[in-house]
């Protein structure tokens, strides 16, 4: 899924692109993989040192070298970031660089999201899967409400009745219970 | 002889009316998913695989070796229709394929993709029943110690070899085993990583981080970037080709299915250096090169053959050893451990029936691929035009939908939510999906075989070399290494001493 053409090596991408500057916003990768390296080593630390005769490494070792694996990782992408080093964003077919992130796009669709994960057992998948349709395709520009909740219905019925009925797939019914 | 009979047997249940009912339904799913655009086969293969969690696993299968052969098909048509490849391995048949389409010949475009696919799915099923019972005849005789050491090559491979940037695919992989090892440890029984959350000790399942990093991550940056002009689709007739295209056709179909399969077959293997071989072969070996960058048709018909024979070759390693080299073979082995079977050696013992039913059914479900794709692609071609909201409204609700099928716990929504916003990360930093996917499924495993390579040795690290194989491989991975040492040190002084 990667894009294929991105920059060979840390040294070919000073030779292809040098003119756009650092990408600074990767200083926060290695921040985020720094702090998730040490929490690796803390919680490794606090698992118990069992080792046996079947199992002498015991499940420390593990995870407190992939720890210090991720601090290092970290220490080294935030030296080949200072030396201009950046990945390439993933391109595709709807997908527009040249314009900025649309976080209110993306705040909306996490919103739906997360509205789904809380409401799924207690309405039933029919109804929070309605929303999530509904809700998504709201926050992606879409303004047809009407014709949007028919499609939103539409499509959490059929995958309720071919999946959790028809095929047995774990979809909760929720409040409709007994109903559908 | 024997496994011919285990192969005649597979055909049989696969012929029965339910099941070849299934073939069907899964080739026309998978083929509707995967034309989807930005939708690639790792993608309509993960967000499709909850649906068969209510079936047996034979039937489950059969299902899903037509999604797997469908959703190949439906990636190319995208890439030859809108020119933007699903997945890096159709990046080759987008190059001649979409200069075809706009120069009017897209029904030949898509007719020699089919064919050819077809062709080489055939031969490469063929030789995947060939060769896979002697890798497995081999693999027996591995130890731990050679596992590790093919599951370390793995890491290598997805990370450096294949990948664009050492350090980014490094990251992802590191991410890929921290993820991996998340949940309580097999051998002693201590939870990890799990802070404390009890849904979590069963560790977060590969379906769920396989639908988080390509489903949710993919619509969320596409959404947070959203073109809003639609690109524009080529319109297309039922594909055919004339006597001249066959001719033109027939010769990188077998190349490219000669490149494909051995690069698919192998533990470091993959689809991009096939697919891309095969293109400057067919270049090369033309007739017409004048033809070649304004939609050649040897361009698209050894590509296309190539990238088919090599996902059949990535059976041979996911089947027989248990390694999975491409993103599409990780998510079936994700399949497989959902029912509790473990690929392997011992698989073509343990579960003989469901192996051969799997591979009696790619043959089906490529012929059924061929007989529905040339009537039918106009229909498909029509997919392409979806309103961008519905699609990736749609993506993200049955994304939703799988991962809560697959412990039926709402908390696995929020972890997907997670994922799916590292996915995003992943994709504006450039940092490539594969290896995190291939960490997951392979951490847990190569800390199994490390721990037991070291019980034999009693934690003396000597252990983790033992056995022919575990030389063999520690020397690639010296040699992978060290290359871009060389290169930079000998290689380029060479170069430009002579220059």
């Amino acid at each position: 899924m990667s894009s294929p053409s991105s920059p060979t090596d840390e040294e070919s991408v000073q030779d292809t692109r040098p003119p756009e500057g650092k990408d600074r916003a990767q200083y926060g990768v290695c921040a985020f993989l720094a702090l998730l390296g040490t929490a690796v080593i803390v919680d490794g630390l606090g698992i118990p040192h069992i080792t046996s005769g079947t199992d002498p490494v015991g499940p420390r070792a593990v995870p407190l070298i992939l720890g210090v694996l991720l601090v290092v990782i970290a220490a080294l992408y935030a030296v080949d970031v200072a030396r201009g080093g950046r990945g390439e964003p993933e391109a595709g077919e709807d997908v527009d660089l040249t314009q900025g992130s649309d976080w209110r796009t993306v705040l909306l669709l996490i919103g739906a999201f997360v509205v789904n994960a809380v409401l799924i057992e207690r309405l039933g998948w029919v109804i929070s899967g309605s929303l999530l349709f509904w809700g998504t395709a709201f926050a992606l520009g879409n303004r047809h409400y009407v014709r949007n909740l028919l499609i939103a219905v539409t499509l959490s019925l059929t995958t309720f009745y071919a999946f959790a009925i028809g095929l047995g797939v774990n979809l909760p019914a929720g409040v409709l219970q007994g109903i559908l | 002889m024997d496994n011919l009979n285990n192969l005649m047997q597979g055909f049989a249940d696969v012929v029965a009316p339910m099941n070849l009912l299934l073939a069907l339904i899964g080739v026309v799913i998978g083929t509707a998913v995967g034309v989807l655009p930005g939708i690639g086969p790792a993608m309509t293969v993960a967000l499709l695989l909850p649906i068969t969690y209510g079936m047996e696993p034979v039937q489950a299968f059969i299902m899903f070796a037509g999604i797997f052969y469908g959703g190949m098909y439906g990636g190319s048509t995208t890439s030859i229709l809108l020119n933007t490849p699903g997945e890096s391995s159709s990046v080759v048949t987008a190059i001649e394929g979409n200069k075809m389409a706009k120069a009017g010949r897209a029904a030949q475009a898509l007719a020699t993709a089919a064919i050819g696919s077809f062709v080489a799915g055939t031969i490469g099923t063929l030789l995947l029943v060939l060769v896979t019972p002697f890798v497995v005849d081999f693999a027996v005789s591995l130890g731990a110690p050679d596992y590790f050491a093919l599951m370390l090559l793995s890491f290598i491979a997805v990370t450096s070899v294949l990948g664009s940037s050492r350090i980014r695919g490094l990251i992802s992989l590191l991410l890929g085993l921290t993820i991996g090892l998340v949940g309580i440890d097999a051998v002693s029984g201590q939870q990890r990583l799990t802070l404390g959350i009890p849904q979590l000790a069963d560790g977060i399942d590969v379906v769920v981080v396989a639908v988080g990093i390509f489903a949710v991550g993919e619509a969320l940056w596409v959404a947070a970037h959203l073109r809003r002009r639609p690109a524009e689709i080529i319109p297309v007739g039922r594909p055919w080709m004339g006597a001249k295209d066959w001719k033109r056709s027939w010769k990188p179909w077998l190349r490219g299915t000669a490149y494909g399969f051995p690069f698919g077959a192998l533990p470091a293997g993959g689809a991009e250096i096939p697919t891309f071989l095969s293109y400057t072969t067919e270049k090369r070996l033309t007739k017409h090169p004048e033809e070649f960058g304004k939609g050649a048709i040897e361009g698209v018909a050894g590509p296309e053959a190539a990238n088919n024979a090599s996902a059949a070759g990535t059976l041979v390693p996911m089947l027989a050893l248990g390694l999975p080299t491409n993103a599409t073979a990780a998510v079936m082995l994700a399949a497989f451990q959902s029912y509790g079977i473990q690929p392997g050696p011992l698989l073509f013992d343990r579960e003989a029936s469901l192996v051969w039913v799997l591979i009696a059914s790619l043959f089906v479900g490529n012929l059924l691929l061929l007989l529905l794709n040339l009537p039918l692609a106009p229909a498909w071609a029509k997919l392409l035009r979806i309103p961008r909201p519905y699609l990736y409204a749609g993506i993200l609700f049955f994304a939703s939908m799988g991962a809560y099928a697959v412990n039926a716990q709402p908390l696995d929504l929020f972890v997907l939510l997670v994922l799916g916003l590292l996915g995003f990360a992943m994709r504006r930093f450039g940092l490539p999906v594969l290896p995190l996917i291939v960490g997951v499924i392979l951490g847990p495993r190569a800390e199994l075989q490390g721990r037991r390579s070291l019980q034999l040795s009693g934690g003396d690290l000597s252990g983790l070399v033992g056995g022919p194989v575990s030389y063999a491989v520690y020397t690639t991975i010296v040699l992978a290494l060290l290359w871009p040492l060389v290169r930079r040190f000998v290689v380029r002084p060479l170069r430009e001493r002579s220059a």
